[in-house]
């Protein structure tokens, strides 16, 4: 290759009892899928919070994908339902900061959905090749621009 | 809530440093990985990711090992535990959800606390998807982060909690009989709270039942006996449950009896008292087809066998004006002070089996709003076709007594139908409307059925074979199509369908409709749906906690449905379902001691302002609002979405915690991975 292609880094936050167990099945399934992403594993979507999306951004993320349980089958009732509220809110707000909301992706993926996981990474990781390496506007370092976490929690 | 929950909490509170192990000084992990033969070492360098992660901050040994889960691989990590006093362990193997068991006993038995021990997944989640340098580089990227959480691990327990050994079945139906039957059996204290004057639920208004058109009561009545009398059954009927406080292993139950009036010891069932009462008020047993005095008992094999004076009815339980009743009851029996009993126990769970009604045939504009004398609904039919029912097991209609000669039956009134009614399938109703039209057939030689049907739906054990033989061997007319209007004209129900298999238009002047109305969960199940704090689905019927593999337990831990509750259901089902139930619970009433996972959502009360965001987003209703939220950790099941929620960082879960997945995103995304060699 004369030009190294551009190799999006992603987090994938994925609850254990679909999405988690749906990957798993790729895996089971022997699906190739390209190695961008390192899964975190949650109990639930629920769980996620705006402010790991922020952290993996300021440490140099270009995507995050969240995946959990489809409506109505969240192992915890309605989890799946409040991830899909904070995501709609943070893909408003990474507007506002300048960055592109497609690089927060929610899919539901059931525990039976190898393939449908496998085909989301391949999709996602063309589709971050296509937006290019996240840049900051007017900033040169990539975390400068990004609020720094405003709490912790131990 | 009455009581408070008493387990003693051995795991640190939020404010705990962060841990750094049994020495007190730096963590010190140790990272195992795995070469699961050549199922990761075919595409992940297993050396390279050894050799990477052993300069990896905190980790102080790694090694790899061929089958890591094999006895050698286990005796690997336990060896490396006391020799290199390790405070945290790392396995890089397949799935948690394979392993992660077998290696925190294998950590406990070298005596390290098992949630100090993580598994990152590097086969499903890599080897086996992916090929490349990069493999290996994301393995390790993998382990990296998982030290990270490690690190941030915090050793914990098992919360434990004693648990009264005692259940409550809500509903005295069949499946709620059998419910208590199994638990009483096991061994098991059961009080089993009935609504109405006796036990028996639907079942006991039944005629016969498909496809063995065996007697409805003959079956029944039995269970009903053997459940009164069984040692460890304490029965409770004309009682609701008032108020139900608590969790798993320990509810807290109030049950309001209401006074029947009758001392159940001393009536003998003569009925001089109802002769003698003046009241006549519709039977609510026969559906309205009969009428029964203020003093009743609602069907002869009644269980409690005894009278009930129904105060509503009643002319004013005072001597001044009437007493009838008490005048000639030769036993005594009637104590018009008898005053409203209030029970409270302490349960380890609770079985819900409160049953269905029908769907209000008032509802159904194109049958006539109920208006039409002669149609009827599937109860009613029951009752007509049953020999203790107001007809002596005739079949006469109800206007005039007059035997039909011509009878419809309309399946799927009210069900399957989402523009005006229920949209779901009723399940019961194609089976007993062959019944009827069987029975009815049997009753009436001369007789003609019309069966208008949407589709069969016959699956169960013998269940085609019932219709295929309603149809054929009784001559039973099915016409596939639905009822577009019923109506009175003279004494006739003219009913105007359409058969869809031959495009004709149908219309049959008949002497009685029979609707198949849908079911509908019983009155009042919401109202004890929140007191229980199970939730209902959109039609009302009790949920489950997964629509698949946990079809017998609500979300609420401790509490189990069974029957028609839970959504339409025959008898076979609901008497699986009831045993299903027990089997549950008998679970928690056996257990020594009930254990509850210790990964869940705490409050740190130093920065908890007490907003209560974190309340609704709760689905377990584990949170209690205050100064400060408090977290029934027996309640909490540990999705975290209350800690994703709370805009103070109060809230947090254990061995979860922000910080611990901030440091593995750092750890998953951070440079400096060098893959030597290749």
């Amino acid at each position: 290759m004369a030009e190294a292609q551009f190799e999006p880094r992603i987090v994938a936050f994925l609850c254990r009892w679909c999405a988690g167990a749906g990957a798993d099945l790729a895996g089971t399934s022997r699906l190739r899928y390209p190695p961008n992403a390192v899964a975190i594993r949650v109990n639930c979507s629920g769980r996620v919070e705006p402010q790991w999306v922020m952290e993996a951004f300021r440490s140099g993320a270009d995507g995050v994908f969240i995946g959990g349980c489809h409506p109505g089958d969240c192992h915890y009732v309605s989890g799946n339902y409040k991830a899909r509220r904070r995501v709609h809110l943070l893909k408003r707000m990474l507007s506002e900061l300048g960055i592109e909301p497609e690089r927060v992706r929610l899919e539901w993926v059931s525990a039976t959905e190898g393939a449908k996981f496998a085909r989301l990474m391949h999709e996602f990781v063309e589709e971050l090749r296509a937006l290019g390496p996240r840049t900051d506007p007017g900033e040169a370092a990539p975390s400068a621009a990004l609020p720094a976490p405003s709490r912790r929690k131990g | 809530m009455s009581h408070e929950p008493p387990p003693a909490n051995r795991n640190p509170g939020p404010e705990a440093g962060h841990r750094s192990g049994v020495t007190g000084r730096g963590p010190r992990i140790g990272v195992f990985v795995c070469h699961c033969g050549k199922n990761i070492a075919a595409t992940v360098n297993v050396e390279q990711v050894v050799e990477a992660i052993s300069h990896y901050p905190g980790v102080v040994y790694a090694a790899r090992h061929e089958y890591m889960c094999s006895d050698p691989g286990q005796d690997l990590i336990k060896k490396a535990i006391g020799e290199h006093r390790l405070t945290g362990v790392v396995v890089a193997a397949c799935s948690p959800s394979m392993h992660e068991t077998t290696f925190r006993r294998a950590a406990e038995e070298a005596g390290l606390n098992p949630y100090l021990l993580e598994i990152a997944n590097i086969r499903e989640g890599c080897s086996w998807v992916h090929e490349g340098p990069e493999t290996t580089d994301k393995a390790i990227r993998i382990a990296r982060a998982m030290v990270e959480k490690v690190k941030g691990n915090h050793p914990l327990s098992p919360i434990e909690v004693g648990h009264a050994a005692k259940c409550l079945v809500i509903g005295g139906g069949i499946s709620g009989i059998q419910a208590a039957l199994d638990i009483a059996d096991a061994g098991f204290e059961v009080l089993l709270v009935e609504r109405t004057p006796s036990i028996g639920g639907r079942m006991a208004q039944l005629s016969e039942t498909f496809p063995t058109l065996d007697c409805s009561q003959c079956i029944l009545t039995p269970k009903m006996v053997e459940a009164s009398r069984h040692p460890r059954i304490r029965l409770l009927t004309y009682s609701e449950v008032a108020e139900v406080t608590g969790y798993l292993g320990n509810y807290h139950v109030v049950i309001r009896k209401k006074p029947t009036y009758v001392d159940p010891d001393k009536c003998n069932l003569c009925g001089d008292c109802a002769t003698a009462c003046p009241i006549r008020v519709p039977s609510e047993f026969d559906r309205g087809l009969s009428e029964r005095a203020a003093i009743y008992v609602p069907f002869p094999q009644a269980v409690p066998s005894s009278y009930t004076l129904d105060e509503a009815s009643c002319l004013g339980l005072n001597p001044l004006r009437c007493s009838e009743c008490a005048k000639v009851c030769t036993a005594g029996a009637i104590d018009y002070d008898m005053p409203e009993e209030r029970i409270e126990e302490d349960v380890g769970a609770i079985v819900v089996a409160t049953g269905y009604d029908l769907y209000e045939k008032e509802r159904m504009a194109e049958y006539g709003y109920g208006t039409v004398p002669d149609v009827i609904d599937g109860l009613e039919f029951e009752r007509i076709l049953s020999a203790g029912g107001p007809t002596k097991g005739e079949v006469r209609r109800p206007s005039d007594g007059k035997v039909p000669k011509e009878v419809v039956f309309i399946q799927c009134s009210g069900s399957r139908d989402p523009e005006l009614h229920k949209s779901y399938c009723s399940k019961i109703c194609c089976m007993y409307t062959a019944k009827h039209a069987l029975l009815y057939r049997h009753n009436v030689h001369d007789g003609k059925a019309y069966v208008f049907y949407i589709d069969i739906r016959a699956g169960g054990k013998d269940y085609e074979e019932f219709v295929v033989r309603a149809m054929e061997d009784e001559r039973i007319l099915y016409l596939r199509g639905k009822v577009a209007k019923v109506f009175r004209d003279g004494d006739k129900v003219v009913v105007w369908g359409v058969d869809t298999l031959t495009g004709k238009r149908v219309e049959v002047a008949a002497d009685l409709v029979v609707l198949a109305q849908a079911m509908v969960p019983s009155a009042g199940t919401g109202e004890l749906a929140r007191k229980l704090r199970i939730a209902c689905g959109g039609e009302g019927f009790l949920k489950e906690a997964h629509p698949k593999l946990r079809p017998l337990e609500a979300l609420t831990a401790g509490i189990f449905l069974a029957g028609a509750a839970h959504g339409p259901k025959d008898i076979p089902e609901a008497v699986a379902q009831g045993s299903g139930a027990a089997a549950k619970a008998i679970a928690i009433l056996s257990a020594p001691v009930l254990t509850h996972s210790p990964e869940v959502a705490e409050v740190n009360e130093d920065l908890c302002s007490g907003c209560a965001i974190c309340v609704p987003q709760c689905p377990y209703g584990a949170i209690t609002p205050g100064d400060v939220a408090h977290v029934n950790e027996l309640l909490c099941e540990g999705c975290g979405t209350c800690v994703a929620a709370c805009p103070s960082g109060a809230m947090t879960m254990r061995n979860h915690t922000d910080l611990q997945v901030e440091r593995m995103i750092r750890a998953a995304l951070a440079e400096a991975v060098e893959v030597a060699g290749g």
